[in-house]
């Protein structure tokens, strides 16, 4: 398990009676595309932000590249290269698509104290912002403020910022959450792209998607991991496959 | 927002309140209008210290309710130093905005750990420490205030005696400090501080440490009210703990709001309407404020975007 890019070590995390988080472990690979499944309330957004940092775990570890980054807070874990995408959308509603990316390229081009040179006419910060968003597919929109842009936009340049992050893992949470078909069907393609290039933990209740793109997958349930392997081997599995039709049942019952 | 058009209303609007700004000296000698003259350099003194405020409110999207405060620390700066005996301006200007910078870092630097009502709370709770001290400073006048026999002495490079000298002063300040925000907001160091009025939590996920950015911010605004305190001290040859009363950091926040948030010269439009009206109003009732009022609160609900927003949309943010 030498090329293991992120590892998370027993991780805990209670609110409350709540147990949010319990006794987790599980690694990513490099080039890898790692997909977190589970029902509703299994804890997944919340071990993202634990492992970005904006939460601190009761007990357990998070490594990084082998380096112990359990203690650090979320801006270093960043600039480590762990970018996230947020599962509701969180963007400079009132800046355009190309300074929301570039806001993301400078968070890691060196410190900010700079006071007087327009960060608007800056290449070093603007063409890896513009390189962002052609890739994710807006180079011809990047000049719209974000508030007139569409959701199926905002997933976008929500990738694109973190790609323009310099990341070496994307933790991608429920990228195409909200999106219509057609939407979906290129997200999937842009992720069967980007994971030539990048390991990813991806967060996804569109099982579709998830069982075309992932190398592995780990199921969560009440957060405990209670199965990881490949696509078939979960697809087999009767835990998987009580936990999923167990939560069928109660949606049935309840609706 | 300079690079637009000139041509664009808002581009024909700032030319010609900046053409008759600075004709008003030639209006005022011609007429022999004095009165004109010291009205407008106040106004200009104001506009100053509410484009400064600006950076943190309007740019920054942090609600200061106790930017005064920074009016009465430049202002004393200058009023005890010329009352134990030290007159020379660059001796005073430099303490003036020395201080105003250290107090801003700390008010800064506690403030900033709380957000929302809680921060307009704690800068208010500031600035009333500053004015009830102000007033305890018996050696001083106390309550009263501290005249100043002797303005800021530049060694003849420029008399501040002189209505017209100082008016161009205040008026020069006030343009470098436009220019100097221009270029700060536009800055790398501008776009993070904007990125958090926007979408603070973001702006930390992608791996800014905000705190640290805002608290610059919050010195530099400070520094610079400091020095419009520092100017308002010298125009009045007298400064007392009532202009850091909480009410006229209000009246900053007014002409902020009244202007534009977050635009270039709207501060200096609000401190011009906000005072002129004031000015006007007091002449035909002593109880100007009940037109006043009703005034400000028409055009903070009916022109979003003060003065700044009916001279059309702004091409960037």
């Amino acid at each position: 398990m030498t090329d293991a890019l992120l590892q998370v070590k027993n991780l805990s995390k209670r609110f409350g009676g709540i147990v949010a988080t319990d006794d987790l472990s599980l690694d990513v690979r490099q080039g890898e595309l790692h997909a977190l499944i589970g029902p509703n309330g299994a804890g997944k957004t919340t071990l993202i932000t634990q492992l970005t940092g904006q939460l601190t775990p009761d007990s357990g570890a998070v490594l990084f590249a082998g380096e112990d980054i359990s203690s650090l807070p979320a801006y270093q874990r960043s600039q480590l290269g762990l970018a996230r995408s947020f599962q509701i959308t969180s963007l400079f509603l009132d800046m355009t698509a190309l300074d929301n990316v570039a806001l993301a390229v400078q968070a890691h081009a060196g410190h900010s104290f700079r006071f007087w040179a327009p960060a608007r006419g800056e290449a070093e910060l603007r063409d890896p912002a513009r390189a962002a968003l052609a890739r994710v597919g807006l180079g011809e929109r990047m000049n719209v403020r974000a508030a007139a842009m569409s959701h199926g936009e905002h997933r976008l340049i929500e990738i694109a910022m973190a790609l323009a992050a310099k990341p070496r893992l994307l933790l991608l949470d429920e990228p195409m959450a909200g999106l219509g078909p057609e939407e979906s069907a290129r997200m999937v393609t842009l992720l069967r792209e980007l994971k030539r290039d990048y390991a990813v933990l991806l967060v996804e209740h569109d099982m579709e998607a998830v069982f075309a793109l992932a190398d592995r997958i780990t199921v969560l349930v009440y957060g405990r991991a209670i199965a990881t392997g490949a696509p078939d081997a979960i697809r087999a599995n009767e835990d998987v496959k009580r936990a999923y039709l167990g939560e069928q049942k109660a949606v049935t019952r309840h609706g | 927002m300079m690079k637009q058009s000139l041509l664009s209303v808002r581009g024909i609007a700032i030319a010609i309140m900046l053409l008759l700004l600075a004709l008003l000296p030639v209006y005022s000698h011609a007429t022999g209008n004095i009165f004109a003259l010291t009205l407008f350099t106040r106004i200009l003194i104001y506009a100053l210290a509410a484009a400064s405020l600006n950076l943190i409110m309007g740019f920054g999207g942090m609600m200061s309710f106790g930017h005064a405060a920074y009016l009465g620390i430049g202002g004393y700066a200058v009023g005890i130093l010329a009352h134990e005996g030290i007159a020379s301006g660059f001796v005073q200007w430099p303490v003036a905005i020395a201080v105003s910078a250290l107090f801003a870092l700390v008010i800064g630097a506690l403030s900033l750990r709380t957000r929302g009502v809680y921060f307009i709370m704690i800068t208010l709770a500031f600035a009333q420490m500053a004015y009830y001290i102000a007033a305890g400073m018996a050696r001083y006048g106390g309550d009263d205030g501290l005249t100043i026999y002797k303005r800021s002495d530049f060694a003849g490079l420029i008399n501040l005696s002189d209505k017209v000298q100082f008016y161009y002063l205040c008026f020069v300040l006030l343009l470098a400090a436009i220019y100097l925000i221009y270029r700060i907001v536009n800055s790398r160091f501008g776009m993070v501080v904007q990125g958090a009025r926007s979408n603070e939590k973001r702006m930390q996920a992608i791996g800014f440490p905000t705190y640290r950015y805002q608290l610059t911010c919050f010195v530099i605004a400070g520094t610079l009210c400091g020095i419009a305190g520092a100017l308002l001290a010298n125009n009045t040859d007298f400064v007392s703990p009532a202009i850091m009363y909480w009410t006229r950091s209000g009246d900053l926040m007014v002409m902020v709001i009244l202007g534009g948030m977050g635009s270039l010269f709207g501060p200096v439009f609000g401190a011009i309407v906000l005072l002129v009206l004031e000015e006007l109003l007091s002449q035909f009732t002593e109880y100007w404020q009940i037109i006043l009022g009703p005034m400000l609160l028409l055009i903070v609900l009916f022109a979003r975007g003060g003065i700044d927003g009916m001279l059309g949309r702004r091409t960037h943010d």
